[in-house]
């Protein structure tokens, strides 16, 4: 379609636009209109160029950069692979929608700082990109710190006591596992092996042949715990914590860039670093897997004790992320597919419930679901939506969840794992107790007995944050209908 | 004209600092201007010192007034040593130019004194580092150590009573090195480094006793200069009572070029197979700097002063020097270089941010920090990057120190300097983000009171931007850049200037 430098130059213009939206968001405070314009003018840019390599890739190509050499034999460079076009896709798709959402609720609610939320997100979602097109370990932390640091203040956007006890916890986790564990790990790793570099397939992975078997493990797990953004338990405690920020971050956080960063790294070092070769022979993939199925079982029990709807949809966050690690740790075919496109299928799901979190929060200022009985009658297109993302978080057809469940579901039993099969039956079973209620709860409960206000003068939000989750959830019924959009790109990482 | 740069970076802040004593009457703003054309220009030949060396890879020799070696003095300029004075050079005229309003604040009157001994004391650093015998290393050593004390004293409150303990600590160091300077001369007869090194190499000298003490009492001067824990304690207090120039110019340089001291006696005039197999104190010294490193660290924790926080950040930093430089390996020799030039940058880059508030606020602790995105956008920025280098994150040149150093201390097999590695840059991490935190949430007690029920929005109306003037700004985002260069471009750093100083033998 183009010439080949112009795919030589994409990945760089995609993580370049929201970079230079940065300085020029934060000068434009004074002017809401331009300001918005600049993250809009940034987000559309970089769709289109995610798109057009998406193409490229499609075709059976790799892109790869070399940005700057910061040491000798190491380098900041990107590479565009299947793998983290999947990611990149949906981190600026869900850029622009989350940008309208984060427009209506931050106007809405009239929120202070609208300035430097804006400029942090649009920093975040660079990072993210940053990460996805990563071609070496290094760079792959260089974003993934960029991405923590952009985050904090908008987890201690409300500047009260709640939230700073809250970013404080965010950043202990996070950078007490990219700095105390990824770090040294990273540097053993280039010291033993000479390289950073990402392996070419999943199979082979990139660490030599002669490292001693206890260095590869405790590398292993300084990596899968290092990465806290992933949420495996016991790494997991900062994200309810940072559920306190503002919808749009929540829902950034949950959603789009921050969790799925972590889950992002740590199966891109599990499949390129390591290999599914060594992987199964050191039996590390079997051993993750029980230790996600733990966090998936464990995150879903306490969802279930949760009264304010957004921890409860952070509980089922940290467990919808094991569901990724646990495909790809399962090793087989099938189930890394399942994990794979989890990334996708959860991402969809789960901004629309938190951008209907945000949306009740605005239209009726409830946030524990024992008030929101009758709810779903006066706000009606928003409980629908949720009701939909709610079903691909159960995994029910044709939502988006459910080709994840079929997948995980092949892939343990190829992998010969009926433990784990009944793991993902039970945390079904869960998933179900959770979410069915708030939906059965909106549209047939009773208005709270207290009743002051409720239902009366409720209505919709406004069209400008009902629209983006609408099209969220359409979209996450159209994964479910058509699969093979993304699973194409999924289908080239297997070898 | 180009030949004779070696020597024109020390003179002419010498001959500036003459020029200043007499420049009284002519106003501030003369001694000003002359004290930024000689450091401009001083800086100008240390670039050119370092473009000949690099011209062709080798060092170059200056003989002052052409006197052979054994009788004359002469100055050596290589790799190492070039890039230090540049460092040394640049800081100084960035600390110059941001001087205008804080140095004329602090020194009312006789300002063109104050700048006199702040141009002696570059000339002392700047020697110290080109010079290529042991003895005028020791002359000018004095000489930046005089005038530092001249300038630490003219501080605010107790400044002279903390100066005086650094006085008094400082000429015990200095005696130790010319002590060892000494015994050195009695079993050498010369005080060429150069020559030094040949004679020492000799096998009858490589077993000497006295050749061992007076190595010992040289790097036992060169630690309390340094302020390598637990010989420590005099820095902090010494620069957290300092006026605000002075301490921009002293924090960052003296340490430095006390390291920079110490990394020529080890492999300069000694040598890396002498030290690690002979002297062989490498797991002493790496258990000393691993302690520094934690205990710098979470003493500065501990800190509500903002320099004196700084200042225990020094002493850590100064333990990931020392433990670098011991380590033995090619990486960790790397990573000590390399974070010699960072840690200037680093320093002198909050330092700086921290002048600056003080000057707009009045503050000294970390009350300051309140508002700063909204009060001083610029200086918070800058503060930013100081303290993400200082935790070590990417891309700022802290972080790649870090990386040499922990890949030298892999290799090394010295687990424990690799944790305290970790552990003083997350504690790093914890010391900036509770500074962030009072930035972002003020004082939990005022935020409180002002917010009744208004959604939990603590951050109260607007707040009027008060900048510091531009004088200030334009050296502190310098620094800022050359953080973040330092950072970009460790590839060529590293092969062009560091990977030639590292030492035979490893």
């Amino acid at each position: 379609m183009f010439s080949e430098s112009f795919y030589q130059l994409a990945p760089v213009v995609a993580l370049c636009a929201s970079l230079a939206a940065v300085p020029l968001i934060a000068l434009s405070g004074g002017r809401p209109n331009l300001r918005e314009f600049w993250t809009f003018a940034a987000a559309a840019v970089k769709f289109i160029m995610v798109l057009a390599l998406a193409g490229w890739v499609l075709a059976g190509n790799v892109v790869e950069v070399e940005l700057i050499r910061l040491l000798p034999g190491l380098s900041l460079s990107l590479r565009v692979d299947p793998f983290g076009l999947v990611f990149a896709l949906v981190a600026s798709l869900l850029w622009i929608i989350a940008a309208t959402y984060t427009i209506g609720y931050m106007r809405g609610l009239n929120e202070h700082a609208q300035t430097r939320f804006m400029a942090c997100f649009a920093l975040s979602l660079g990072a993210a990109i940053g990460v996805a097109f990563s071609a070496n370990l290094l760079t792959m932390y260089v974003f993934y710190e960029m991405l923590s640091l952009a985050t904090y203040p908008l987890v201690a956007h409300h500047q009260d006591k709640e939230s700073r006890s809250g970013a404080r916890k965010y950043l202990a986790f996070l950078l007490g596992g990219s700095v105390g564990l990824v770090l040294p790990a990273m540097i053993v790793l280039f010291t033993l092996a000479g390289s950073l570099q990402f392996a070419d397939n999943i199979s082979s992975g990139m660490i030599p042949a002669g490292i001693g078997e206890p260095v590869v493990v405790v590398l292993f797990f300084a990596f899968l715990f290092g990465f806290a953004k992933n949420g495996i338990m016991p790494m997991h405690a900062w994200l309810p914590g940072a559920m306190v920020a503002p919808t749009p971050v929540s829902a950034l956080l949950h959603a789009v860039a921050v969790v799925k960063v972590g889950v992002f790294c740590t199966t891109r070092v599990m499949l390129y670093v390591f290999g599914v070769d060594l992987l199964d022979e050191l039996n590390l993939g079997l051993i993750t897997a029980y230790i996600v199925s733990f966090t998936i079982i464990m995150a879903s029990v306490i969802a279930l004790t949760k009264d304010n709807l957004k921890a409860r949809l952070a509980y089922s966050t940290v467990s919808q992320l094991s569901y990724i690690i646990l495909g790809v740790a399962l090793l087989s075919p099938a189930a890394i597919q399942g994990g794979l496109i989890h990334i996708v299928n959860h991402a969809f799901a789960k901004i629309t419930l938190f951008f209907c979190a945000g949306a009740i929060y605005v239209a009726a200022h409830k946030k524990n679901i024992s008030e929101m009985g009758g709810l779903g009658r006066v706000m009606p297109v928003t409980f629908t939506a949720f009701a939909v993302a709610s079903l691909s978080m159960i995994g029910a057809p044709p939502v988006g969840g459910f080709i994840t469940k079929w997948y995980l579901l092949l892939g343990a039993l190829e992998a010969e794992q009926l433990a784990i099969v009944v793991v993902l039956l039970a945390s079904t079973l869960l998933n179900v107790a959770y979410f069915a209620p708030v939906v059965y709860k909106a549209f047939f409960g009773q208005p709270a007995a207290d009743g002051a206000g409720t239902a009366g003068g409720i209505r919709e939000a406004p069209a400008i944050m009902l629209v983006p989750l609408v099209v969220t959830a359409i979209i996450s019924v159209l994964l479910g209908i058509f699969p093979d959009v993304m699973m194409q790109f999924v289908r080239m990482v297997l070898p | 004209m180009i030949d004779q740069a070696p020597i024109l970076i020390i003179i002419i802040p010498l001959v500036a600092a003459l020029l200043l004593t007499l420049t009284g009457s002519l106003g501030d703003r003369w001694a000003y201007g002359l004290l930024i054309a000689a450091l401009a220009a001083s800086l100008g030949c240390a670039l050119a010192a370092l473009a000949a060396v690099l011209d062709g890879n080798q060092a170059v020799h200056y003989r002052l007034a052409d006197w052979p070696p054994p009788l004359g003095i002469e100055l050596v300029i290589d790799h190492l040593s070039g890039v230090v004075l540049v460092l040394i050079a640049g800081c100084a005229l960035l600390t110059a130019i941001y001087s205008r309003h804080p140095a004329s604040q602090d020194n009312p009157d006789r300002l063109n004194l104050y700048y006199a001994l702040f141009a002696l004391l570059v000339t002392g650093l700047l020697g110290m580092t080109a010079t290529g015998d042991v003895f005028n290393l020791y002359v000018l050593l004095e000489i930046s150590a005089l005038s530092s004390y001249g300038l630490l004293a003219r501080g605010r409150g107790p400044a002279y009573y903390a100066t005086f303990k650094y006085l008094i600590v400082g000429t015990i160091g200095a005696c130790f090195y010319l002590l060892g300077v000494g015994y050195l001369y009695i079993m050498t007869g010369t005080l060429n480094m150069a020559e030094l090194a040949e004679i020492l190499s000799r096998p009858e000298l490589q077993e000497s006793v006295s050749v061992r003490i007076g190595f010992t009492l040289i790097i036992l001067g060169v630690w309390i200069k340094m302020a390598l824990f637990p010989l420590h304690a005099w820095l902090p207090n010494a620069y957290s009572k300092a006026g605000t120039t002075t301490a921009c110019l002293i924090a960052p340089l003296m340490t430095k070029v006390s390291v920079y001291i110490m990394l020529r006696m080890m492999f300069t005039v000694f040598s890396a197979d002498y030290i690690f197999n002979r002297i062989a104190w490498s797991e002493l010294v790496i258990y000393l700097a691993s302690t520094a490193a934690v205990v710098g660290m979470l003493t500065a924790f501990a800190q509500r002063d903002l320099r004196k926080m700084l200042g225990y950040i020094i002493v850590a930093e100064i333990g990931y020097l020392a433990g670098g430089a011991w380590l033995a390996t090619e990486a960790g020799f790397t990573g000590a270089v390399y974070h010699l030039l960072a840690d200037g940058l680093m320093t002198l880059c909050l330092f700086m941010v921290v002048g600056a508030i003080i000057y707009r606020t009045g503050l000294t602790t970390a009350a300051a920090m309140r508002h700063i995105f909204q009060r001083m956008p610029v200086t918070a920025v800058v503060f930013l990057v100081g303290a993400a280098s200082i935790i070590g994150l990417p891309p700022t040149c802290g972080f790649f120190s870090k990386f040499y150093l922990i890949q030298g201390a892999v290799q090394a097999g010295a687990w424990v300097f690799v944790a305290a590695l970790l552990i003083s840059s997350l504690l790093a991490a914890l010391i900036f983000f509770r500074l962030l935190e009072v930035a972002f949430f003020g004082r939990f007690d005022e935020a409180a009171g002002a917010a009744p029920g208004a959604g939990g929005h603590g951050a109260a109306g607007p707040v009027a931007v008060a900048e510091a003037p531009w004088s200030m700004l334009l050296p502190m985002v310098l620094t800022a850049i050359a953080v973040l260069g330092l950072g970009l471009y460790t590839n060529e750093v590293v092969t062009y200037f560091i990977r030639w100083s590292v030492p035979a033998g490893f």
